[in-house]
């Protein structure tokens, strides 16, 4: 197979895994689960400096270099915070990309759509390249991809949940809906439930907690990595249809003793 | 002077620019980003602007997230 690779925002990229940075229980356990990811693009949060703690350790120092960073917006709840929140991280990391997330709702975390595709076309005027965490719906993902985002992140189900994929028909009608890429983001708790979204056509997978608070980080980085793998061979190889009834794989000719 | 920085009062040398605020905190001017009344303020004009009485200041960082 020719090089399998995807573009956003002028980077091209060969892993389809992108991971996140929160959740772990130390930095050296963050960063040999990033290595064993294979990702290539990693999330991290905009917060306040805490003033109170002089030349505290910094999360950038264990982000393997070469890895490309993608701030996001949690925990905002309107379009203004998220704006800001983006400036910042594009002032930070001097790239532009972001995670734009409006939260609507505090213990579901499902996104206020109207608000984030208001802030969605804020953003994409300033320059960003946005990809927006959103839910499951054909109709705010079309909304989102004519405000001008780059690409869309329907959730699989609510963050952190690890319930997996929970409306696979809803994805691939929103996946037929937008041509700009559709990365399953949210939702995903063991490495099925990734390679069902790749299955799917999604042309990413985007989690944290199934692998920072997995037992074993390091080792479910590397499951993750290689169902993403598996899943988008197996949307490329194109699975057979479901039948009811059997179809047998042996002959039902040349039987002995007939 | 008082200045709202990071939501909280704070009493600090009158007529400081970002470049000096973030050296009166012992803040590593690189690893941080500076809002100044709720506009970025970019690296090239911490040298020169100033931060006035009362004025809200938001120094931020990246920190582990989804």
């Amino acid at each position: 197979m020719s090089e399998d690779t995807w573009s956003i925002g002028g980077h091209t990229f060969s892993s389809r895994l992108l991971v996140g940075t929160g959740k772990y229980r130390d930095f050296p356990t963050m960063q040999k689960a990033l290595l064993a990811s294979g990702a290539e693009l990693v999330t991290v949060a905009v917060r306040r400096l805490d003033l109170s703690k002089k030349g505290a350790e910094s999360l950038l120092e264990w982000i393997p270099k070469g890895m490309i960073l993608l701030p996001n917006t949690a925990a905002c709840f309107t379009a203004d915070e998220a704006i800001r929140t983006a400036r910042l991280g594009r002032e930070l990391d001097m790239g532009d990309l972001v995670k734009l997330e409006v939260i609507g709702d505090k213990r579901t975390l499902f996104p206020d759509v109207e608000a984030l595709v208001q802030a969605a076309a804020v953003l994409v005027k300033e320059g960003f390249t946005v990809l927006p965490y959103t839910s499951d719906d054909p109709v705010t993902a079309r909304k989102l991809e004519d405000a001008g985002c780059a690409a869309v992140m329907p959730l699989g189900a609510p963050i952190g949940s690890g319930l997996g994929i929970r409306n696979p028909y809803s994805l691939r009608i929103l996946m037929e809906t937008v041509k700009v890429p559709v990365l399953v983001d949210a939702g995903v708790g063991t490495a099925s439930d990734a390679a069902v979204a790749m299955e799917l056509g999604a042309v990413a997978v985007l989690m944290n907690t199934a692998i920072a608070e997995a037992r074993d980080p390091v080792l479910m980085a590397e499951a993750m990595r290689d169902a993403v793998g598996a899943g988008r061979k197996a949307f490329l190889a194109g699975r057979i249809p479901m039948k009811l009834h059997a179809s047998a794989s042996s002959p039902m000719t040349g039987l002995i003793g007939h | 002077m008082q200045v709202r920085l990071n939501g909280e009062l704070r009493e600090v040398p009158d007529g400081l620019t970002v470049a000096g605020l973030l050296a009166h905190l012992g803040v590593k001017a690189q690893r941080v980003a500076v809002e100044l009344n709720e506009t970025v303020i970019t690296k090239g004009l911490y040298e020169t602007q100033r931060i006035g009485q009362g004025d809200s200041v938001e120094i931020v960082a990246f920190v582990g997230g989804g």
